[in-house]
């Protein structure tokens, strides 16, 4: 061996094939759905019932309705209480995870091999025959009340859901957060998580996903057992309005007196998930600002060291949800960051990406595939979105070849149709003493001042 | 396969040069993940310092003699692997997850800048790092309501000579002082193969492995001395309740109570792990189940380990309250909770189902390729001995509720208890330094 041996980079193998787990489908009499993906590594397994009952069901006025119900789910059934319920699932050596985002209210657990069966059907028992005690349900509404106080002073999630605010027109469900706000949450009760039970749960709306050490036989079985004797009707079908709340450029100042850093939302309404420019955007987003690598983090980090790290992201949801760039800097170069982002998305659609940034970015969503699905939570959750959003069952086989097949000028085509510069909605949450006048200045457009909660101010 | 049967594989050998490696094969998927721990973190920092052990690991993505700035990510993307690196009081890791043909490329890379670091070190990169950190530390402390705890506590629960006491992401002031010639000395003292662990874990072929490995790092020379550490031993108490009053831009009062606890990996340790479970595991542990499910006090109530294996640990419980609930009432009722456990102690029920949740999650954690080896390195980095991996389930089953209550009989009284209260400002503060008041008695 000599020293040029240990200075040469080294060149990669040839690569071993790799397939997604095969999983079966079935249906059972009731109309209720069947995922099963066998996979035997550890004695462990994941369970996830998926509900067409996500926030954008949720009824006007009654926004936040979706979640609440979800987590209601394990606060009693006609058989235990809450608490007996949480120390059933807990002696099992899991916990329900119940929650609804925009398209599904996902109720969840991972289990050791030898208890699926049990938790199986607790989870069964939670989701047909809730309780939804007055006081459990009233205890978690004060909660989600407490969430929304304490965003006030937490600047991340309070610059995404007013990002939400600004970036919808005001009769969008995406214009709320998925948990709703002070004003809707006020207006929930038990009688209202009922009626959403009523009106979304039920077997044709459900999918039963199970992934893990079990073989399709057995988890036939299992959900056969648990679900086959529950009887409920079909569920309407809803739609999201995805209007933008304004075609022109706004910056929009949110006031948090003292801050030391500015959190930044820039984007604006992007594209339903099953566009058939998918795999472009994917891509165009990676080199934009998707990777460490990306144009964005090596500008505002690597560059100017404006920020500890600036990303972009399309937020993929049945109707268009949000194209966001998502940055913290520090207060003072809070205008110039702004500025380097405009000029990053102008700069993409201008003049394209260079074939070593198209390579990096589909080299790395390839090669990085395998690595995205080692747990079976992972998997379950990868089936969820198969089954949330309709894609056919060879989507996973064929998701390698279709990121490879994407070229510059894909990625250019995306980037000018799916980047819109003039209507670009830029969210500044920070000290306005500090921030405003450069704001101004920048000329952006025009400025407009908020309060934590998002009523304007002088 | 049952639980009760399953072992990894786990191989070692050393290098001449001092370097421990850990090999653990699953082909189950084409990939493998690549670990370095350095036993160095921010105790070994000197004195107007702090910080610095974590801008270093910063600046090891900065570059080295055969890799630019920044290319480190950029080639580890490229061969569809992802990484990161962390820096703690006592260690600082690196990881990758590559295809597994890219083994030779994750290990090239890390060898490369351990053994070959300072000459890509500039001062413009230095500076900009530096930059960078100091965004990190607005983001994730000053900007962050309740984000100071994570230098408050330690700085309470340690004494000011204790290589634990200071802040681990560091002061504005400290980070300004760092220097080129800090990072040349502080890399030839701690970056050494001796005081490193490797671990690979995944789909590779042990023979290709070793050669690999023997390969790149055999060259890299071994450390001459590392300044050994001022003693970690403490007390196993506290001997008071020391309290501070910390008022904050929050909207909710909250508070954390540490207590003193055996260190990690200690027989004691695994009785005390079990309790914070008890405690704050889940809907169905004692503080979720009192103070927010039954009296309706607080909205969350969680509790766990900082996981030290010298000098103490610290376990930590961490409850929020309800909207009009006063600090005092939260801190008097949490401590009502945890009075009676360390009176009555508790019964094996509530073991069982403490146990049944960490067994879990301990089994589901072990399906990541990085997450294996990362233990590894860890078991390896702590006790010399990464076989301790395998221990660690029969390690819990075997608490039983008499070793529980001997623990909370010893540990959670109250002449042993470290806690922040956090209340809300009110209204407008002049100066964005933050107020505090500190109380000291039982």
């Amino acid at each position: 061996m000599t020293t040029a041996d240990v200075l040469q980079r080294p060149t990669p193998g040839p690569s071993r094939d790799y397939r997604f787990p095969a999983f079966e489908r079935l249906t059972l009499s009731n109309g209720l759905r069947v995922v099963v993906a066998p996979v035997s590594k550890l004695p462990i397994a994941t369970v996830v019932a998926l509900v067409d009952a996500g926030a954008a069901a949720d009824p006007q006025g009654h926004e936040g309705v979706a979640l609440l119900t979800a987590r209601a789910l394990a606060e009693g059934t006609e058989r235990s209480d809450g608490a007996e319920l949480a120390t059933r699932f807990e002696r099992l050596g899991t916990a329900l995870d119940a929650s609804a985002d925009w398209d599904s209210a996902a109720i969840r657990v991972t289990v050791t091999t030898e208890r699926l069966p049990a938790a199986l059907a607790l989870l069964a028992e939670v989701i047909r025959v809730p309780s939804f005690p007055e006081r459990e349900v009233e205890r978690l509404r004060q909660e989600r009340l407490a969430e929304l106080l304490q965003q006030r002073a937490e600047p991340r999630g309070l610059a995404d859901d007013m990002f939400g605010k600004f970036a919808y027109a005001a009769d969008s469900r995406y214009a709320l957060p998925d948990g709703g706000l002070e004003s809707t949450v006020d207006a929930l009760s038990q009688d209202v998580v009922r009626a959403f039970y009523d009106d979304r749960y039920s077997p044709s709306s459900t999918t039963v996903i199970i992934v893990g050490d079990t073989t399709a036989e057995r988890a036939r079985q299992m959900v056969t057992d648990a679900f086959s004797s529950w009887a409920g009707d079909a569920v309407r079908q809803v739609s999201v309005s995805d209007q933008p709340a304004a075609t022109t450029r706004l910056v929009h100042v949110v006031g948090k007196p003292d801050a030391p850093q500015s959190e930044l939302r820039v984007g604006h309404v992007g594209v339903p998930r099953l566009h058939r420019d998918y795999f472009s955007i994917v891509v165009m987003n990676a080199i934009l600002g998707g990777l460490f690598s990306s144009r964005i983090n090596l500008n505002l980090r690597e560059a100017h060291a404006y920020t500890y790290g600036a990303f972009s992201s399309f937020d993929w949801r049945k109707s268009a949800g949000p194209f966001t760039v998502s940055t913290a800097v520090r207060s003072d170069v809070t205008d110039a960051a702004i500025r380097e982002i405009l000029l990053e998305i102008d700069r993409l659609r201008d003049g394209g990406v260079t074939e070593s940034e198209l390579t990096l970015a589909t080299s790395y969503l390839d090669g990085v595939f395998p690595i995205r699905f080692e747990s079976t939570t992972a998997i379950a959750t990868a089936l969820a979105s198969l089954v949330s959003y309709g894609l056919p069952d060879d989507y996973f086989d064929t998701y390698r070849s279709q990121v490879r097949s994407v070229t510059a000028d894909h990625v250019l085509a995306a980037a000018r149709n799916h980047l819109r510069p003039d209507g670009l909605q830029i969210v500044a949450v920070g000290d306005p003493t500090v921030i405003r006048a450069p704001l101004e200045a920048l000329g952006a457009g025009p400025v407009l001042a908020y309060d934590a909660e998002g009523n304007p101010t002088s | 396969m049952q639980f009760t049967r399953m072992r990894l594989p786990i191989d070692t050998f050393r290098l001449p040069n001092g370097l421990f490696v850990t090999l653990s094969e699953d082909h189950t998927a084409p990939l493998v993940a690549v670990n370095l721990w350095y036993h160095v973190g921010s105790a070994n920092e000197r004195m107007g310092r702090t910080g610095f052990a974590h801008l270093f690991e910063h600046m090891l993505f900065q570059g080295s003699a055969n890799v630019a700035a920044n290319e480190h990510f950029e080639l580890v993307q490229r061969a569809g692997g992802t990484l990161n690196g962390s820096t703690w009081l006592d260690r600082t890791n690196y990881f990758e997850t590559v295809p597994s043909n890219q083994l030779a490329l994750a290990l090239w890379l890390e060898a490369d800048r351990m053994g070959r670091l300072l000459p890509a070190m500039t001062q413009q990169k230095l500076d900009t790092q530096r930059d960078v950190v100091k965004n990190e530390r607005r983001w994730s402390v000053d900007n962050q309501p309740y984000g100071t705890w994570w230098e408050k506590l330690p700085a309470l629960a340690f004494p000011p000579d204790h290589p634990f006491h200071h802040s681990l992401i560091g002061s504005m002031e400290d980070l300004s002082e760092a220097s080129l010639d800090d990072i040349a000395q502080f890399f030839a003292t701690y970056y050494t193969p001796d005081n490193a662990v490797l671990s690979i874990a995944g789909d590779f072929e042990p023979g290709e492995a070793r050669r690999l490995v023997e390969q790149y790092f055999g060259p890299i020379p071994r450390g001459t001395s590392r300044p050994p550490l001022p003693s970690m031993k403490l007390p196993p108490t506290f001997g008071e309740w020391r309290r501070e009053l910390v008022l904050d831009a929050v909207m909710l009062p909250r508070l954390y109570l540490a207590f003193r606890s055996p260190v990690f990996g200690s027989d004691e340790y695994y009785a005390a792990s079990v309790t914070g479970a008890i405690l704050g595991m889940r809907r169905g542990s004692r503080l979720h189940r009192a103070l927010v499910r039954d009296r309706q006090i607080a909205s969350d109530a969680t509790a766990f380990t900082f996981d030290l294996p010298k000098g103490s640990d610290l376990l930590v419980v961490d409850v929020t309250a309800r909207p009009g609930i006063d600090a005092e009432v939260l801190e008097r009722e949490v401590a009502a909770e945890i009075d009676t456990v360390h009176a009555d102690g508790v019964d094996s029920t509530e073991v069982e189902r403490a146990v049944a949740l960490i067994e879990t999650d301990f089994v589901s954690s072990m399906q990541a390729a990085g997450d294996r080896a990362d233990k590894l390195s860890l078991f390896a980095t702590y006790f010399g001995d990464p076989r301790l991996l395998n221990e660690q389930v029969d390690r819990y089953r075997a608490v039983t509720a008499q070793q529980v209550n001997v623990f909370a009989r010893s540990r959670l009284g109250r002449d042993n208890r470290a806690s922040l209260l956090y209340l809300p400002r009110e209204g407008d503060v002049e100066s964005a330094e933050t107020a505090t008041v500190a109380v000291t008695g039982a």
